[in-house]
């Protein structure tokens, strides 16, 4: 029986590249707008979980996404990194998901993956800032959270021993298994890609992906069946369609503003003695000093 | 019952942790706007004096959850006794500071209840809700105001149907504001082995290394920051000596942080502390909107800049076009000769 480490990854707007056109009017994110990368917290998710692999010999690594089909290019990525299979979940009826939506698809996923021992998770990713995906995916596994670990610090038994980066310190914790995890940013980078891995895994694709090649591809994927990216819809989860989507996130935007910032009235001073001296009098007087 | 819910954070000194008295704080007006009362939820050990630390905060209700294991924190045993305690009480706003505890524990209570939760708000307020399809206008519902997308947009979210709101909001975006009145907090002792079962003390804490905290540049009245301008970390000392003759605190922009000018802790902004003092004098900043995220609020606002063209010179009071070299001492020299 082998050691089944799923890490949940996701693709991300770069935030810190964000245009006018980047909200549609019913407050959602235009991802088409934004160019996408995997989450960064995620990518030190997948290290920690490679780590854990490298520590024993009967490990196994699956990477689990949910998103629009492009999303697959994340799990491409995994497996150049080192993982050894990816799953997708995508459906159109999960568009407009909140974390609790999004949480209880990925669990039914998870679950449909069982046995599993550890389920590995970023903190948070950069487009919400939430932090709530992976506790709440945890909540509905069914299973406890260690938050925030920064270190893999190896195995006591059958109990996984980790560090915690916390505010002002940090924790060493050990939890039985299965536990799930979510990695913060202080923790390893990922490694690189891995060239003889990329040269195997390129032509990984999703069903749908496939759709839009030639033949040939169907015949290279019956002698490779591990290029085939398994995915997943909402019919394959059985999942309850109330529970997803808009109509399952308890959470509504109303109103989404951009932030300008509008001119104050202010005064402009020079770096003179004068004008300096003048404004430290003006401060003195007003109590504002002193 | 409909109240409004604080779950209070214990420091590692016993305290109720200061995020959570400025949620009690918040909570107060948003209960009074509502009509209903606030209640405070302790879950720890040694928890003596705790009712008296919380009543000065306008708090109607302590539940106190003692317990030798209960302390420090662990996931599994607090969200237990809370979510369950919410969901007797049928509580309908909560908060929980957006502290490593908070967003560590509010995510899986709020999965358990099955409701909405917003992290990192900046703003909470109660207004009315209309959905146009249905023709129904919800009442009095919690308005979560966050900025999202990196600082780039304000969202306000809502939770119309599924109950309660929940709300994370980290330390020092609210006020602490103790309340006028005499009453005592009424206080209810929670029968913790009807709440948690062993099975939730899987996680063992094996050892801990938590420092208090050393800065508190949060409460400061006046504070003195400086950005990536400032040029070197012994050029902050201007920035010290200035702040220690006027009686201020020092603060830094992420950049300056990354740069290795400052520590972390001094960090002002999104992912830093929000300050809001009555005099910040910005150094060397360009006003990012990360960082204006964490000082807008500021009473008065100097801006000490070679660019005049700068984001920040549309926030600040006083614009002064120099290099921060000069004009801090500058500043020094004429209060140490003209203040009392
Ligand atoms: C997700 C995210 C979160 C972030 N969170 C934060 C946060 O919490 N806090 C934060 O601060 N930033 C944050 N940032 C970073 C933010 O975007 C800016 O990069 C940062 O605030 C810029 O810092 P700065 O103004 O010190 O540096 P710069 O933008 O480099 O500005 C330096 C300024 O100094 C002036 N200057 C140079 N020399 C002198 C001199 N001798 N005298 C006077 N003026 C001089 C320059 O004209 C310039 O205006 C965040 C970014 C991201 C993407
Ligand atoms: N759509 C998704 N697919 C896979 N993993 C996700 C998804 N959304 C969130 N996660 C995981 O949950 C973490 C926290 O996300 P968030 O709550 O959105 O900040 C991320 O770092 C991911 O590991």
């Amino acid at each position: 029986m082998s050691f089944r480490i799923i890490v949940l990854a996701k693709q991300v707007p770069d935030t810190r590249n964000v245009g006018k056109d980047a909200m549609k009017s019913d407050g959602t994110v235009n991802r088409a707008a934004l160019p996408a990368i995997f989450n960064p917290e995620d990518l030190n998710a997948l290290e920690f979980a490679l780590r854990v692999k490298d520590s024993r010999d009967d490990a196994e690594v699956i990477i689990l996404t949910m998103g629009p089909p492009r999303a697959a290019e994340i799990i491409r990525e995994s497996l150049y990194r080192g993982a050894d299979k990816g799953y997708l979940i995508t459906d159109r009826k999960f568009a407009g998901s909140d974390t609790l939506a999004t949480s209880y698809a990925i669990s039914l996923a998870v679950k449909k993956l069982a046995p599993f021992n550890l389920i590995i998770s970023g903190r948070q990713a950069i487009d919400g800032d939430t932090a709530q995906v992976g506790p709440q995916a945890a909540e509905k596994i069914g299973i406890p959270q260690i938050t925030y670990a920064e270190e893999f610090l190896g195995f006591n038994g059958d109990k996984i021993k980790v560090k915690r980066r916390l505010e002002r310190g940090v924790e060493l914790v050990e939890s039985a298994c299965p536990v799930l995890l979510t990695v913060h940013s202080s923790a390893a980078d990922c490694r690189v890609r891995n060239a003889k891995r990329m040269m195997k895994y390129k032509h990984a694709k999703t069903d749908i992906e496939l759709q839009e090649l030639s033949e040939d591809y169907m015949e290279l994927l019956e002698t490779r069946p591990y290029l085939k990216i398994n995915q997943w819809s909402v019919d394959d989860l059985g999942a309850d369609v109330s529970f997803l989507g808009l109509s399952g996130s308890p959470t509504k935007v109303k109103k989404i503003e951009s932030v300008v910032f509008t001119q104050k009235e202010s005064k402009s001073l020079s770096d003179s003695d004068r004008d300096i001296n003048g404004l430290m009098k003006t401060l003195i007087n007003s109590h504002v000093l002193g | 019952m409909k109240n409004v819910f604080v779950y209070c954070e214990i420091t590692e000194e016993g305290h109720i942790a200061d995020v959570s008295l400025e949620l009690c704080s918040k909570g107060r007006k948003l209960a009074d706007e509502l009509n209903v009362d606030i209640e405070a939820v302790v879950i720890g050990t040694k928890l003596k004096g705790i009712q008296e630390e919380l009543s000065p905060f306008g708090v109607d209700k302590v539940y106190i959850a003692e317990d030798k294991r209960l302390f420090p924190y662990t996931t599994l045993p607090h969200a237990a006794i809370f979510s369950k305690l919410l969901e007797e009480q049928q509580a309908d706003v909560v908060l929980v500071g957006a502290t490593s505890i908070g967003r560590d524990l509010a995510p899986r209570v709020a999965s358990t209840l099955r409701c909405g939760l917003t992290a990192d708000c900046t703003s909470l307020e109660i207004g009315d809700h209309y959905v146009k399809k249905t023709d129904t206008t919800y009442k009095n519902l919690l308005y979560q105001i966050r900025p999202a997308f990196g600082g780039n947009i304000v969202a306000t979210i809502i939770n119309p149907d599924m109950h309660p709101q929940m709300a994370t909001v980290r330390e020092g975006v609210m006020k602490k504001e103790p309340v006028r009145r005499k009453k005592l907090a009424e206080l209810i002792n929670i029968d913790v082995k009807k709440y948690v079962s062993d099975s939730d003390f899987v996680v063992n804490i094996i050892e801990r290394h938590i420092e208090a905290q050393k800065v508190n540049i949060k409460g400061a009245q006046i504070i003195v920051a400086g950005g990536y301008g400032v040029g070197s970390k012994k050029n902050f000392n201007l920035l010290y000596q200035l702040a220690d003759a006027i009686g201020g605190e020092v603060g830094a922009t992420r950049a300056a942080v990354d740069a290795g000018y400052e520590e972390h802790e001094r960090q002002i902004g999104q992912t830093g502390v929000t300050v809001r003092p009555k005099l910040y004098i910005a150094c060397g900043i360009s006003g990012a909107v990360q960082h204006r995220a964490g000082m807008d609020q500021s009473a008065q606002i100097i801006s000490i800049n070679t660019d005049l063209e700068a984001p920040i010179t549309n926030i600040a009071d006083y614009n002064i076009n120099g290099r921060l070299e000069d004009v801090l001492p500058k500043m020094l020299k004429y209060f140490k000769q003209n203040s009392k």
